[in-house]
């Protein structure tokens, strides 16, 4: 086989029908192009999402007390007053956790000068914007010694420090929380909605035993939220801080939990996997069209055998044996597919880039996909062009001379 | 001596032409030496041509044998057949077949390709076989460009430039003028005089037939020699 002149032979049959060959080939530049662009818009999405998990910290569990019955109304989540700081410090003695944050939440006004804003008021520690994974946008975040000392002093989200500071700097100013004068001592960044659409930024920050003693009078919390060391932890730790609450709050086998956890892993776990799906979706739709520009393919190249089944009785003739004359006609129609690879290669990588400068969507075109949608449609001129290539091989010389 | 350069032995082929079966060759005995200069001759469906496709190993007989150089002809794959075809065999057909927009020093490159010769020489053994033919001012022309004459002499050149062993020609004086006969036929006489060529011609045509070295007639699919 001299492959030379064999794609020199395939060449020169193609561009002898220049507007054939490239129509058949828009067929599969417009598959490739679309696989390239879809996936590209599919891995787009599931990036952003992973950033969103990311931010909401997907390796995250959050434990509430359980609910409780008064004379027959229960009050929902958090109802109970069994959580206490020591089962926080417990919480954090246990390997792979690698932060815990328990807090306090209430809803208060808050008062600044002549304006007042109600929003979430937040009890905590330290250690809270590290397992949230929040940052300062300026000031400094609760210490320790804030913590020991319940200081009167907060940190102000960002939609409360416009509210009630406009664009001034809140730093080093009072506001009032419930009659107690409080210190703002810095503003947390930005961090925007939750994925069900509750305003993060919408909140005030003081110490955990400012707000049990000051604002609540309690000595229970409401919250604890930790970070897991990685994934398989953060559940593997969901059965452990089960055992270890129970064995604390010393229930007995057969009595209910008297608190709640939830795993935001799995709701990451769940959005990531939707994503995927997604993504999957809008690559098999592409793949369609690029099936359709095989068949154009197969179509065009059993014409093409059909017009010249005079040449391949000459050939044969002249001494080419059949795996000649299939190389013959499957290099053509394999010239056709990743020419139309190589231009679907481009028109997906521009069609992707219009997408995200248009749209608001985040497009991501991958160097996997655009191999993988090229390799595709390799694949597709062997597969739609083996079948009209044997069927010129497999012709009887004399047959094939003979033909008008 | 020798094996003979072609052995027929009590050939048969029959075919199927609109549900019809045609016995076209009845019991063929043929022996062709080297260097000889054959014509067969016969009225048209008289099974000329099937015997041409059979002796040039482009089909393959129902029975009797075919021994070419010694190698069984009979017992051949599709691939041995073409390697067969291109090593030993050149082609002359009446229509000429040469590929269509194709040079006429790529058609008679085509061979060679499929011998498996590098390019340069295969460019180089074409050129001197157009030259041979008379037709070094016309290697870029186009079979379409050429005259009957011209376009039959590129054909030649095709059959001759892998240095086959038996050259077949069917009818290669049918489709030009009588000038152009007389002149493809000197030039066959001329190869085979001078250079040794064997050569089967098929032809219906007395005068033509007269340049060969031994005439033999095709009828009711059997041969009979003529003198």
């Amino acid at each position: 086989m001299n492959w030379d002149s064999a794609l020199h032979l395939a060449l020169r049959a193609l561009t002898r029908n220049k507007s054939r060959a490239m129509l058949t080939t828009l067929g599969v530049v417009i598959g490739v192009g679309s696989v390239i662009a879809m996936l590209g818009i599919g891995s787009g999405a599931q990036q952003r999402i992973a950033a969103q998990l990311e931010s909401m910290g997907t390796n995250s569990l959050v434990i509430r007390p359980g609910s409780v019955t008064h004379g027959g109304v229960r009050t929902g989540a958090g109802g109970k007053r069994s959580l206490t700081r020591e089962d926080a410090d417990a919480i954090a003695e246990l390997p792979d956790v690698l932060a815990v944050a328990p807090s306090v939440q209430t809803t208060n006004q808050v008062r600044y000068r002549g304006t007042n804003w109600g929003t979430v008021i937040h009890g905590v520690t330290p250690d809270y914007i590290t397992v949230r994974s929040w940052p300062l946008a300026e000031g400094e975040f609760i210490s320790q010694r804030h913590v020991l000392g319940a200081s009167h002093v907060c940190l102000l989200g960002q939609t409360v420090a416009r509210e009630l500071f406009g664009l001034r700097s809140p730093l080093g100013e009072s506001i009032v929380i419930k009659g107690m004068a409080c210190q703002v001592i810095g503003v947390l960044a930005e961090k925007g909605a939750t994925a069900w659409g509750a305003d993060q930024d919408d909140a005030v920050f003081a110490p955990i035993t400012t707000v049990q003693r000051k604002l609540k009078g309690i000595t229970h919390i409401t919250h604890i939220e930790l970070v897991a060391a990685d994934r398989e932890a953060s559940f593997r730790l969901l059965k452990e801080i089960k055992s270890l609450l129970r064995q604390r709050h010393r229930l007995r086998e057969g009595q209910p939990d008297d608190f709640r956890m939830y795993n935001r892993a799995e709701l990451a776990q769940t959005s990531e996997e939707s994503a995927r799906v997604f993504t999957w979706l809008l690559g098999s739709i592409a793949s369609v069209s690029l099936l359709v520009g095989g068949i154009g393919i197969m179509n065009i190249m059993l014409v093409s055998v059909t017009e010249r089944t005079r040449e391949i009785g000459i050939r044969m003739a002249l001494g080419a044996r059949r795996g000649d004359i299939l190389w013959q006609f499957l290099l053509e129609a394999l010239v056709l597919s990743t020419t139309g690879g190589v231009l679907g290669v481009l028109l997906g990588l521009g069609g992707a880039m219009a997408v995200a400068h248009f749209s608001e969507l985040p497009v991501n075109v991958t160097p996997g996909s655009v191999l993988v949608a090229f390799l595709f449609a390799g694949l597709v001129g062997v597969f739609f062009g083996l079948h009209p290539a044997r069927k010129a091989s497999q012709l009887r010389p004399i047959e094939a001379l003979r033909y008008e | 001596m020798a094996a003979p350069l072609l052995q027929i032995r009590d050939l048969h082929k029959a075919y199927v032409l609109d549900g019809v079966t045609i016995q076209a060759l009845r019991g063929i005995d043929l022996t062709v030496a080297d260097g000889e200069f054959v014509a067969i001759m016969g009225p048209s469906g008289s099974g000329k041509s099937t015997l041409m496709y059979i002796l040039g190993c482009l089909d393959v007989a129902d029975a009797g044998s075919y021994r070419l150089h010694d190698q069984d002809v009979t017992r051949m794959d599709a691939d041995q057949l073409a390697a067969l075809r291109n090593d030993e065999i050149g082609f002359v057909f009446q229509n000429f077949n040469l590929l269509p927009r194709t040079s006429a020093l790529e058609n008679v490159e085509t061979p060679l390709i499929y011998a498996g010769v590098a390019k340069a020489e295969r460019r180089r053994r074409a050129r001197e076989a157009l030259q041979r033919m008379g037709l070094g001012e016309r290697l870029q022309h186009l079979p379409n460009q050429l005259s009957g004459g011209q376009a039959q002499r590129v054909a030649i050149a095709r059959a001759l430039v892998t240095q086959p062993s038996l050259l077949l020609a069917d009818e290669p004086t049918g489709n030009v003028d009588s000038t152009t006969s007389a002149e493809i036929m000197h030039l066959l006489d001329t190869l085979n005089r001078e250079d040794g060529l064997s050569i089967v011609l098929i032809t219906h045509e007395q005068e033509v037939a007269a340049h060969a070295g031994r005439r033999l007639f095709l009828r009711d699919g059997q041969l009979e020699a003529q003198l």
